[in-house]
């Protein structure tokens, strides 16, 4: 049974050598007479596996081909038969006019054919089927689904369920004869190996995996009718029943993979409904006990996912789940339980403990993703007694494991770090213990990092990490490193008891090593000299050094040398500016503006590149936002790309509070990494507004622009609109993503009419109405309004009332077409209101700090009021909201109240983009009077901060 | 979001011992995002899969945010591409049962050149393993029963001939003549 017999010929070479103009040269052979089905069906399958192979077919080829092949249904033989089936099935997505052999197919589907033509022909039909000639053979599809043979029932519903797509009104009819195989009685034919289609030798399956076609078929069906699927649901949970699953009745569910259909359908239709809650629970938990482990996962997945859950009612997934973790023979089932725990650990860490032992057992697990998801999951589930154990365990298994996972583990000891403070000093250990050890860049790198993040985090251990850190450069071979570590010597070393003792280090690199690194260690001695608290003779040691790197043989590091002796000579101010600075350009939106710099031929003529123009963010904002990244790189690594719900319990402790007393601003929080992001979206707007004419003539980019897109609709009505405001020097633009989601309409010259609910007459007057010209089922459309702002003086707040106004036209669902000749009608559909107020002027930019400045502006600009707020029921609330009303930047953990009954915190921001303001605020809660706050606002303009002011009120 | 359609299965691999393309399908229907459009966008996915799992026995990865699930035997390698979210183990059924389907149809020992020489089965027994991403059928005995054997091509052969022949005669005579059609 092979091509040819013959070992020494290469015909395996010849097979995968093989081309497609050869094949088709030989496809004549599809003319001859008689038949050959043999030969032919050996064609055929070579020209499949040309196709699978991934070349590609011209469709002229691909037509003639499929011409030809039309005449071997002429041919009986069912071996042949089955293969021109399947070319026929293939080539209909290349080759034109396939509708040809329609008629053929119809014949081979009817009652009398054999079984193996039948299912066949009837899954080829749907193929080519042109959705206008479904009402046709609609007889035949309804037959062959109640059809006894599992193998043609099988295949109408899955046809079925392909069809249903473009047809779903013709399918929709086929509901009872659905319901029929579902519920039944070709499955108790199944059942004897005796009964049923015997006759024609057919192997009886013992997946009964046509209850799974049929149930899917059947919910998407009625997946509309919310009572109709939790009809089937409860139907099929075997509550009230014996719950012997031989012995129940009909309605039961024989085919694993219908159960685990159920399952989801069940969680989709109860979930919502707190009156159905404690059925499902209870179904589920029956579920868990199912025979199939693939039946159990799901229920004890779909447990772990609802989202009101308690620890109790965990406990039995929890329990399955562990169980599965043992496993060994089974490492997708290990898997499949691991993965689900560690999705667990995110929102309950503590019901995942009572597995951490058997976690622990797979670290060393064979599978890579299952030792990782193990790790993983123990950062997030284990207390302060179980790390000591889980770091000698980590120990154990470093040297035998690759680069790649030393990286994770890396990364997942500098996560622990963070969470474990109290253990710095095991973690310490564990860390320069590895960074002695072999290894490659990354995996030094994250050590490196992982030990840099600890001397930061926990005082403690500074000395001892920056001691480590030391004893690495001593011998290491990576640049890169070398100058990370230099760097950070520098900034922490010149504020430890004994600054000399990392100088001695550093010093030593000048003597040994490349001239990268030389330049990077002239800069960490700069530093030192720098330091507020070097002593003279610190300065003056620090001095000699740099005096001897004027001659080195390298241009930078001299330069270096030569600007930091300069610099040591000025006064304390001048340094803090240029050595200590703590602010940096937002890196992407610098980028960005570089780029179009370089781009625009004619700027360079307008004058140099404005750095101005460039929004500043605290290096504590920089590292957060990296940080966070990181974080989702890990779990993006980990889950794939969709189990991001919310994202990393890593974040928590992600934050981070200053650790270098006398710095302002450092570590602001998960807000302040969302400023990032907010840039890069600003960025985004611009180019999207320059590119209309009529809004770009306002300016190159708005000053402001929200950070935040509000909702003017529920996220799920028939249009959802979400409201952005810009605002210009002189102009106001409110920009509207508009989403319709109603398949069978195409909205046309979508606008919103905006009425203002209090007289702007004079301050605020309208300008430009951009509409969609059209606007097709789920492609979001923007429209835009303007307003131009006449009087700078008045800052207006005022909320306007919106309309979305459309003409409506029919269209065809499948193709989003409008049906021809319908003009549509007009409508509308109201919003709701949006408004302006103080905060949307502001920027929220960090200024390096705020402290000096807040001196510096002293009290002619101060503007302070004391206000009652009583509906807020924790300081946490309250200051959230004053944060968005204010617009500003929060610093310092200002939106992390630390005591329940009292508060402060600052925020910083530039009015108009331009003039700086300070924002304190100090408040106080009580139980039953609410949050008292009193807000202090200093800029340079006293107007300014009245208006900041007044955007609390 | 929990997948609660039918369209389960992404694309299904065949891969030789040196990671390169034996047979592969993927499936588009129902998906909008992840789909490997391009030939190349595909090969290289393959590529990177294969160094990936080459040297491990796990059965089951995370890549590129999908779930591949695979089976490895000799120097050939099956992969089955599915949803991230999907059950790894409903997955993993799918791929078993056209792992078992393709062995039998084979006669076991499974291996690059039995797969090359009995295309045409592997290729029936994939059209009725997975119909479009769609798990067809689990159970690797009904893959088998369902793929036609082939048939013979109608030059005359008749019994009383073979009955005087030994086996090995029957089988070069019946190599002579399948030769001779092939270069025909």
């Amino acid at each position: 049974m092979s091509w040819k017999k013959d070992e020494d010929t290469d015909e395996l070479g010849a097979l995968m050598n093989l081309d497609h103009s050869m094949v088709l040269q030989e496809a004549r052979v599809f003319n001859e007479t008689p038949i050959r089905p043999r030969h032919s069906r050996l064609l055929l399958a070579k020209i499949i596996f040309l196709m699978y192979r991934g070349d590609t077919m011209p469709t002229t080829e691909a037509t003639n081909l499929f011409f030809s092949i039309t005449k071997l249904f002429q041919c009986k033989d069912m071996s042949l038969r089955q293969m021109v089936y399947l070319t026929i099935k293939e080539l209909s997505t290349v080759s034109e006019d396939v509708i040809m052999v329609t008629s053929s197919l119809m014949k081979d589907m009817q009652p009398k054919s054999e079984i193996t033509y039948r299912a066949n022909a009837i899954r080829a039909l749907c193929k080519i089927l042109d959705p206008s000639m479904l009402p046709g053979i609609e007889r035949f599809i309804k037959s062959a689904i109640v059809e006894k043979s599992p193998s043609i029932a099988s295949a109408a519903l899955v046809s079925s369920y392909h069809l249903f797509k473009d047809s779903k009104d013709v399918v929709r009819r086929w509901g009872n004869e659905v319901s029929e195989a579902l519920n039944g009685k070709s499955l108790n034919q199944g059942t004897s190996f005796f009964g049923g289609s015997a006759a024609q030798n057919q192997v009886v399956s013992n997946s009964k995996i046509v209850q799974y076609h049929a149930l899917g078929l059947m919910y998407a069906i009625r997946q509309h009718d919310r009572m109709a699927v939790l009809k089937m649901v409860q139907a099929f949970s075997s509550q009230g029943k014996t719950s012997s699953w031989i012995s129940s009745s009909n309605a039961a569910l024989r085919s694993d993979m219908a159960h685990v259909l159920l399952v989801r359908y069940a969680v989709r239709v109860m979930e919502n409904d707190p009156s159905l809650l404690p059925q499902l629970y209870t179904m589920l938990e029956e579920w868990m006990g199912h025979r199939s482990d693939m039946v159990s996962i799901e229920a004890a997945r779909a447990m772990c996912q609802l989202k009101e859950v308690t620890a109790k009612q965990l406990t039995p997934a929890v329990n399955v789940l562990q169980q599965a973790l043992s496993a060994s023979q089974k490492p997708t089932l290990r898997f499949a339980a691991i993965r689900t725990l560690n999705a667990l650990a995110r929102t309950h860490p503590e019901a995942v403990q009572p597995c951490n032992v058997d976690m622990e057992g797979l670290i060393t697990d064979s599978n890579r993703s299952v030792a990782t998801f193990a790790i993983t999951t123990l950062l997030k589930t284990g207390n302060e007694a179980s790390v000591d154990r889980l770091m000698k365990q980590m120990q154990g298994f470093m040297a035998e494991i690759s680069d790649e996972f030393k990286i994770i583990v890396a990364e997942a000891v500098r996560s622990l770090c963070r969470k474990f403070p109290g253990k710095h000093s095991v973690f310490l250990g564990f860390l320069s213990g590895v960074l002695r050890d072999e290894g490659g860049f990354e995996f030094k790198r994250a050590a490196i990092e992982a030990i840099v993040d600890l001397a930061k985090h926990v005082p403690e251990c500074k000395e001892a990490a920056l001691a480590h850190l030391c004893e690495f450069i001593e011998d290491c071979e990576f640049t890169k490193l070398s100058v990370r570590v230099l760097h950070f010597l520098g900034e922490e070393g010149p504020l430890t008891a004994r600054p000399t003792v990392y100088i001695r280090h550093i010093y030593n690199r000048v003597v040994l090593e490349n001239a990268v690194v030389r330049a990077a260690a002239v800069s960490a001695l700069a530093k030192f000299g720098s330091s507020p608290v070097a002593d003279a003779s610190l300065q003056q040691s620090v001095r000699v050094l740099l005096k001897r790197c004027l001659d080195d043989r390298d241009d930078e590091v001299r330069d270096r040398a030569a600007w930091a002796l300069r610099m040591s000579g000025g006064s304390q101010t001048t340094r803090d500016k240029y050595v200590r600075d703590d602010s940096t350009f937002a890196l992407a939106v610098l980028e960005r503006k570089l780029v179009e710099y370089c781009a625009d031929s004619s700027a360079s003529a307008k004058g140099s590149f404005n750095f101005e123009s460039i929004p500043r963010i605290s290096r504590a904002q920089e590292e957060e936002s990296r940080n966070r990244t990181r974080m989702e790189n890990m779990d993006a690594v980990l889950t794939g790309t969709t189990l991001s719900a919310p994202s990393g319990s890593g974040r928590k402790t992600g934050g981070g509070e200053s650790s270098a007393p006398g710095t302002p601003g450092m570590g602001s929080g998960t807000a302040a990494s969302g400023f990032m992001d907010s840039f890069e979206q600003q960025a985004q707007y611009a180019s999207k507004l320059n590119a209309i004419p009529e809004l770009a003539a306002f300016g190159e980019q708005p000053l402001v622009s929200s950070a935040k897109a509000v909702g003017l609709t529920e996220s799920e009505t028939e249009y959802v609109v979400r409201c952005i405001k810009h605002v210009y020097e002189s102009h106001i633009v409110f920009q509207f993503d508009i989403t319709n989601t109603i398949p069978e309409q195409v909205l046309a010259q979508v606008e919103v009419s905006m009425e203002p609910e209090e007289d702007i007459e004079g301050v605020l007057q309208p300008v430009v109405v951009v509409p969609i010209p059209e606007l097709k089922c789920d492609e979001p459309g923007t429209a835009y309004v303007a307003f131009e702002h006449t009087d700078p003086d008045t800052f207006p707040a005022v909320s306007f009332a919106c309309t979305l106004k459309f003409t409506v036209k029919e269209c065809d669902p499948a193709t989003g077409e409008p049906e021809e000749g319908d003009d549509g009608f007009e409508d509308e559909y109201s919003l709701e209101a949006t408004d302006i107020s103080a905060g949307d002027f502001m920027q929220a930019t960090y200024i390096p700090d705020s402290q000096a400045l807040w001196e510096a502006l002293g009290t002619n600009g101060e503007a302070i009021e004391t206000f009652a707020l009583a509906n807020f029921d924790s300081i946490e609330e309250c200051i959230t909201k004053v944060c968005d009303l204010l617009g500003m930047c929060p610093l310092e953990g200002a939106l992390k109240p630390k005591s329940k009954a009292a508060h402060q915190a600052v925020f910083t921001g530039r009015w108009l983009g331009r003039t700086r303001a300070v924002a304190r605020t100090r408040m106080t809660y009580q139980k039953g009077t609410g949050v008292t706050m009193e807000l202090a606002v200093r800029s340079e303009d006293h107007t300014v901060s009245e208006l900041v002011v007044s955007a609390i009120a | 979001m929990t997948n609660l359609s039918l369209y389960t299965v992404r694309a299904m691999i065949i891969l030789d011992g040196d990671g390169n393309r034996l047979i592969a399908k993927y499936y588009t229907r129902g998906q909008t995002e992840q789909s490997y459009r391009s030939v190349k966008e595909q090969k290289k996915f393959e590529g990177e899969l294969f160094a990936k799992t080459r040297k491990t026995n796990a059965q089951v990865v995370l890549y590129n945010g999908q779930t591949v699930l695979f089976i490895n035997s000799n120097d050939v390698y099956f992969y089955l591409v599915g949803d991230p979210e999907e059950n790894e183990l409903l997955l993993l059924s799918a791929l078993q049962g056209f792992y078992d389907g393709v062995c039998q149809l084979v006669k076991y020992d499974l291996s690059k050149r039995k797969i090359l020489d009995n295309l045409d089965m592997v290729v029936l027994a994939l059209d009725e393993a997975i119909d479009d991403g769609i798990v067809l059928e689990t159970d690797g005995n009904v893959i088998a029963s369902n793929v036609s054997k082939r048939g013979v091509d109608t030059i005359d052969m008749s019994l009383s001939n073979l009955n005087e022949q030994t086996l090995i005669d029957a089988y070069k005579q019946a190599k002579e003549r399948f030769n001779l059609a092939m270069l025909r």
